[in-house]
């Protein structure tokens, strides 16, 4: 078997540190085998039935190899050995099944977005285009205009909301804000959507779809992050910092501005690029509050306003003749929607790296 | 500095104009989280009192002979039984992958693994549900012939088998991946603040790694586990998009089998569905049945708080 045979030379009673214990390689090499293992049997079922089934093959050759290195390990290194390796196949297992949703997600969009990804794409809109052609320029300018609105709206506010938490705030009312803040992380999107959407058929009348009520909707999403990410930040900038402005005179609100925000600046920034990712890719309440349209609208205030998440949706759920036409535009506008999430995202750690503040000076 | 101290006792501070204006400024922003939050519960009730005595004559999305509570019920249903299957689904994956992150990789590699996990919360919720339709479909529609052919007699997994495989099990597959990345955030944040002298000690009393993580790890890590998963409710319970176009619905029923094509609606696809043709009462209805999900979402958010703040460090905005 695996184990050792003990060296006749030393003395009768010892026995060999590695005795008991499978080798090193042992996980990898029982994974390989069983993988050979299922390849053969789905390799009979192949010439039975004409096709090889690979997922049922990867399934298949998982679980045998499992098995097998907890049996081997219950044989050899006994049983509570086993349920340590049968724990480390199912937490890597875990990981890799995660990884399954990623790398196929990840693949279909490129594999369907490259179809459309051209010229006309970014310069067209989808008015009076049936059937091939047309573009998501429309769209991309919609998506652009409402999320620069919702920053507009949530950074000042959330900044500002921030500084009061961690430089003025005492007793029930920051208690409160905290509180309110952590809730509003969990509101629902759809429902900021049906709280923008109420909130300006008060005003403007019922079925007023604006941009700018899709901006509103997003803001609400959007101020709990920033405020989130930038108390936290604030929380790190040291008390002797703020000490020795006092110190020096320097009021408390220059103290703040000129001494507390520069210091944290990267990491604030930090925290609104990866708020503007997370509400870039927002699609139920523009649904409900911007509503969608084909043609260019450049005005956030009049008329609905299409946004890059919505025309993947309304290019699947509104399909015409020729399908495929539609589904590549959806695609293709999934595949700008993630990178412009994952630029924003590289952004992000590019802007904590490069404006962190110097220290050691 | 010749000149001596005048002597006042208690120098007074002055407050300088710009402080004030700071300091109002800060607190009007905070005042309008306060604002907002109120105005969110406000409208919403506001525009959803004319559906609570809506009958089938004033809005047409009610069907017939049933008032909104009969029109809600079902919805309700729908969205806790997916959001229930989403956690059941996510909780031991995400549980598995934040032990894995924090004590199986190499330490070099932890970090960038949790980045690649954190990938999947960068999907936006419409591009899962394209993939859901169009991939994940497709591809479980013979896992699901295969289990109601031998499985049928176990009640969830009944027959007649959907023929799309737009079930409301994956919908809940969906939700699960879309909450995998925030509970594998929070587990394995906990998982990490596990003091290191309590691993050691189990180490060095001869456990295993796994022994050392049911005995050290995991107890520590209750509550952080606890918390995650009802911030995964949380999510799960208010997602749309990818529900709204995933699961092939049919409105007002209640059924718990997974694998058939008539399945039953959640409230935010639903809204998502229906309000861009909706018009007079049934807009009312639909906001109602918004104020509904966020109450049920208040309530699971305020939990998962109030366990969180018994650990200060981590929440779900990070």
């Amino acid at each position: 078997m695996t184990t050792q045979i003990a060296p006749q030379v030393s003395r009768p009673t010892s026995v060999p540190l590695t005795a008991g214990h499978l080798p090193k390689g042992a996980p990898w090499i029982v994974l390989g085998g069983s993988l050979v293992v299922s390849a053969a049997l789905f390799g009979i079922l192949a010439l039975a039935s004409g096709g090889f089934d690979w997922g049922g093959w990867l399934v298949v050759g998982a679980l045998l190899s499992v098995f097998a290195i907890w049996l081997l390990s219950r044989i050899v290194e006994g049983a509570r050995r086993a349920t340590d390796r049968l724990v480390t196949a199912l937490v890597t297992g875990a990981f890799v099944i995660a990884m399954i949703p990623l790398i196929s997600v990840g693949v279909t969009v490129v594999v369907g977005g490259l179809a459309r990804l051209d010229v006309q794409f970014f310069t067209e809109s989808m008015r009076n285009v049936t059937g091939e052609g047309g573009g998501a320029l429309h769209a991309i300018v919609g998506t652009l205009l409402i999320t620069l609105a919702a920053a507009v709206i949530s950074i000042p506010i959330g900044l500002m909301t921030a500084i009061y938490l961690v430089e003025y705030g005492r007793g029930a009312l920051a208690r409160g804000i905290t509180f309110l803040v952590d809730v509003m992380t969990g509101i629902p999107s759809i429902v900021a959507g049906l709280f923008a959407y109420a909130l300006f058929a008060i005003f403007w009348g019922a079925g007023t779809r604006t941009g700018i009520a899709g901006a509103v909707a997003l803001s609400v999403l959007m101020i709990p992050v920033v405020v989130r990410s930038s108390e936290e930040m604030l929380r790190l900038v040291p008390n002797e910092l703020r000490e020795a402005s006092y110190a020096l005179g320097v009021p408390k609100w220059l103290t703040i501005v000129k001494v507390v925000l520069p210091t944290s600046i990267a990491g604030i920034m930090t925290g609104v690029t990866l708020a503007i990712a997370r509400v870039i890719g927002e699609t139920a309440p523009l649904l409900v509050a911007a509503g969608f349209t084909a043609s260019m609208n450049y005005n956030l205030f009049e008329g609905p306003m299409n946004s890059l998440p919505l025309f993947v949706y309304t290019q699947y759920t509104q399909q015409g003749i020729p399908q495929h036409a539609y589904l590549d535009r959806a695609w293709t506008a999934a595949l700008v929607l993630i990178l412009v999430v994952m630029l924003l995202n590289l952004l992000a750690r590019a802007i904590g790296r490069r404006l962190a503040p110097k220290s050691g000076r | 500095m010749t000149t001596t101290a005048p002597a006042r006792s208690q120098p007074k501070a002055t407050l300088r104009l710009g402080d004030r204006v700071f300091s109002r400024t800060a607190v009007a922003a905070g005042l309008m989280i306060l604002v907002t939050l109120a105005a969110v519960a406000i409208f919403l009730i506001l525009r959803s009192i004319p559906a609570f005595g809506a009958t089938s004559e004033d809005a047409s999305i009610l069907p017939a002979g049933e008032n909104f509570w009969g029109y809600v019920w079902p919805l309700v249903f729908g969205t806790v039984w997916a959001a229930a299957l989403a956690l059941v689904i996510a909780t031991p994956l995400s549980i598995g992958i934040a032990l894995f992150i924090s004590h199986y990789a190499p330490r070099r590699l932890a970090s960038t693994l949790g980045y690649i996990v954190d990938l999947l919360a960068a999907v936006p919720s419409v591009v899962f549900g394209l993939w859901g339709i169009l991939v994940l479909a497709p591809a479980v529609q013979p896992i699901y012939s295969w289990l109601v052919e031998n499985a049928g007699w176990f009640p969830l997994f009944a027959g007649p088998v959907s023929a799309t495989g737009r079930t409301i099990l994956t919908a809940a597959i969906v939700l699960a991946v879309m909450i995998l990345p925030i509970m594998t955030a929070i587990c394995r944040e906990v998982f990490l603040q596990t003091p290191v002298l309590h691993e050691e000690a189990a180490l060095a009393l001869g456990a295993t790694r796994w022994e050392m993580i049911r005995t050290a790890v995991l107890p520590f890590g209750r509550s952080g586990i606890i918390s995650a998963g009802v911030l995964g409710l949380g999510r799960a319970l208010g997602e749309t998009m990818a529900v709204a176009m995933v699961l092939s619905a049919t409105p007002g029923l209640v059924s718990f089998a997974l694998l058939q094509s008539a399945n039953p609606q959640t409230i935010a696809a639903n809204i998502a569905l229906s309000f861009p043709e909706a018009y007079g009462v049934n807009i009312n209805v639909l906001i109602a049945t918004g104020l509904i999900l966020f109450v049920v979402t208040f309530a699971v958010n305020a939990f998962a708080r109030w366990i969180v703040s018994r650990r200060r460090e981590f929440s779900g905005a990070n």
